[in-house]
């Protein structure tokens, strides 16, 4: 095997093996912080070892018990310090009930859990999760989120310490609890995968695939391992079928492209498929869709259409109907009134908007709809306004370059 | 494991007729299931006097050591086997004497 398969092999299973060879040693040394130091140093070892020894058989095997003898050395370590309090203060494995996850249960979804704990900051358990489930580095982290990386190392210390001394259980929450517990996870997913999809900041690529790849990389596993979760698999169909227009989103020239002038033919068919067939696997159930699986069904509708008027906006409109019905929020009832100004046009879909001002005012997205409702509209003065007014709120590149391309036509039209 | 659950209130009036029996029904609940180990009710802030003995002489102040919008207005003192336990009789606890809590782990 050459140097860059070795490599290759050992990238591939530190994306494979590292929430597992993390998730065990939890399990078995009680300490967040000894199995994530372990898991890190069996995996430099491999770097070392590897190449020149040859890759193990079972490298997830060779793996876990190189990290556990690491674990080990590290514990005896301590023990010599007599570090009495840090002793007190392992965390408490309690055994998961059978019944609620089914006979066979991943160590990951505990860690998944755990990481995820709603007693801990939303942006912890980014951090969190993205370090112990993920495997990205803190240095990585730390760019993702624009944070210096002593913040970020922090952040992670802090929510490590909070889950040993407040004993947050290392435990696949019970079945009453699991719903709750399920969205807590798939808010932090869904985070991950928008700041990589729409990445703020003047200075940072529009869109930072890492990210999106990663959340749905983690989303996919959770939906292996949690099958039956129909929000976890209409998130999954949310991200795929985000992720597949991710190359006609962004022009070559930086700017940003809608969806209504994108060209589909370069829409990831693969991804596509995959996140129709997720969408329709949910639809057979006939239970009723939460939040997750609407917005994949209006995406599915979306991608359904090979060319933009094709678009099926009556569907489309059904669906934020619902969606309004379980999420009032303003942001929804936004995106409804772009529906409805499909379905009944730009006069009817301004009136919603306008009746939105009040909370959205500040929202850019809300300026950016506003804007092109008053252009179809003819109002063109407002219009440009709401395009400068837009310009001075968004954050990420293609937008601005997208935004005042548009603010320019109108200057040709008006 | 034991943990702290702070009873937060901002204004200095008594529990209601109501959430004294809501909070007594909850307390016998506690004792039943075995989490119980100590509760009680605080009069209000005015009331406290911080005391510095560190020094020769003992210094004393009227009034609260930290003047703030919020205060503890009662505690419980709870046994419970982790966090998500403990979380639970909170959200009972705070359901009973409706009011706001805080939990904090025993180290």
């Amino acid at each position: 095997m050459s140097t860059d398969d070795v490599g290759d092999t050992i990238a591939r299973a530190h994306r494979d093996e590292w929430a597992r060879v993390v998730a065990t040693l939890t399990r078995q040394f009680g300490d967040l912080d000894v199995a994530e130091e372990a898991a890190a140093d069996a995996f430099e070892t491999a770097v070392a070892r590897w190449p020149v020894d040859g890759v193990p058989p079972n490298p997830g095997g060779w793996l876990t018990t190189t990290a556990r003898r690491k674990a080990l050395d590290r514990v005896r370590r301590e023990s010599k310090r007599d570090d009495k309090q840090k002793q007190a203060q392992t965390m408490y494995d309690a055994p998961s009930d059978p019944a609620d996850t089914g006979a066979v249960e991943d160590e990951r979804l505990r860690l998944v859990f755990t990481c995820c704990h709603p007693a801990l900051a939303l942006e912890a358990r980014v951090a969190l999760t993205l370090r112990m489930v993920g495997g990205l580095t803190v240095a990585e982290i730390a760019r993702a989120f624009l944070v210096h990386e002593s913040a970020m190392a922090r952040r992670i210390t802090r929510a490590k310490a909070k889950i040993k001394a407040a004993r947050i259980p290392y435990r696949v929450p019970s079945e009453a609890d699991l719903p709750a517990r399920v969205s807590g996870v798939l808010a932090v997913l869904y985070l991950v995968f928008n700041e990589g999809y729409l990445a703020s900041g003047p200075d940072t690529d529009p869109v930072r695939h890492d990210l999106t790849a990663e959340a749905i990389r983690l989303t996919r596993l959770l939906h292996r391992l949690l099958p039956d979760e129909g929000e976890v698999a209409g998130l999954l169909a949310l991200m795929l079928l985000t992720e597949a227009r991710r190359d006609a989103r962004v022009s070559e020239e930086g700017a940003l492209v809608t969806l209504q002038e994108q060209d589909r033919a370069t829409w990831d068919a693969a991804m596509v498929a995959e996140g129709h067939h997720l969408v329709r696997e949910r639809v057979a159930t006939g239970r009723p869709p939460g939040r997750y699986q609407l917005l994949a069904a209006v995406n599915a509708v979306h991608t359904s259409a090979a060319r933009a008027e094709d678009t099926d906006w009556s569907q489309v409109l059904a669906l934020y109907d619902q969606l309004v019905r379980l999420d009032p929020s303003p942001v929804v009832a936004l995106n409804r009134a772009v529906a409805v100004a499909e379905v009944d046009g730009a006069e009817a879909g301004l009136e919603i908007v306008d009746g939105l001002v009040d909370e959205l005012a500040d929202y850019h997205p809300y300026v950016v709809v506003r804007a092109d409702l008053l252009r179809r509209l003819g109002r063109l003065h407002e219009s440009r306004a709401a395009y400068d007014r837009a310009i001075e709120l968004a954050g990420n590149t293609a937008e601005t370059a997208y935004l005042r391309r548009r603010r320019g036509e109108l200057d040709i039209t008006g | 494991m034991r943990y702290l659950v702070n009873v937060l209130h901002d204004r200095p009036d008594a529990a209601t007729a109501d959430e004294t029996a809501a909070i007594d029904a909850f307390d016998e609940r506690l004792q039943t299931d075995g989490h119980w180990v100590f509760a009680g009710g605080l009069a209000s802030p005015d009331s406290s006097t911080v005391v510095d003995g560190r020094g020769e002489e003992m210094v004393l102040t009227d009034g609260p050591c930290v003047e703030s919008r919020e205060w503890t207005s009662g505690f419980w003192v709870l046994e419970a086997l982790d966090l998500d336990v403990a979380l639970r009789l909170a959200a009972a606890g705070s359901r009973a004497c409706h009011r706001r809590v805080e939990v904090r782990p025993f180290l």
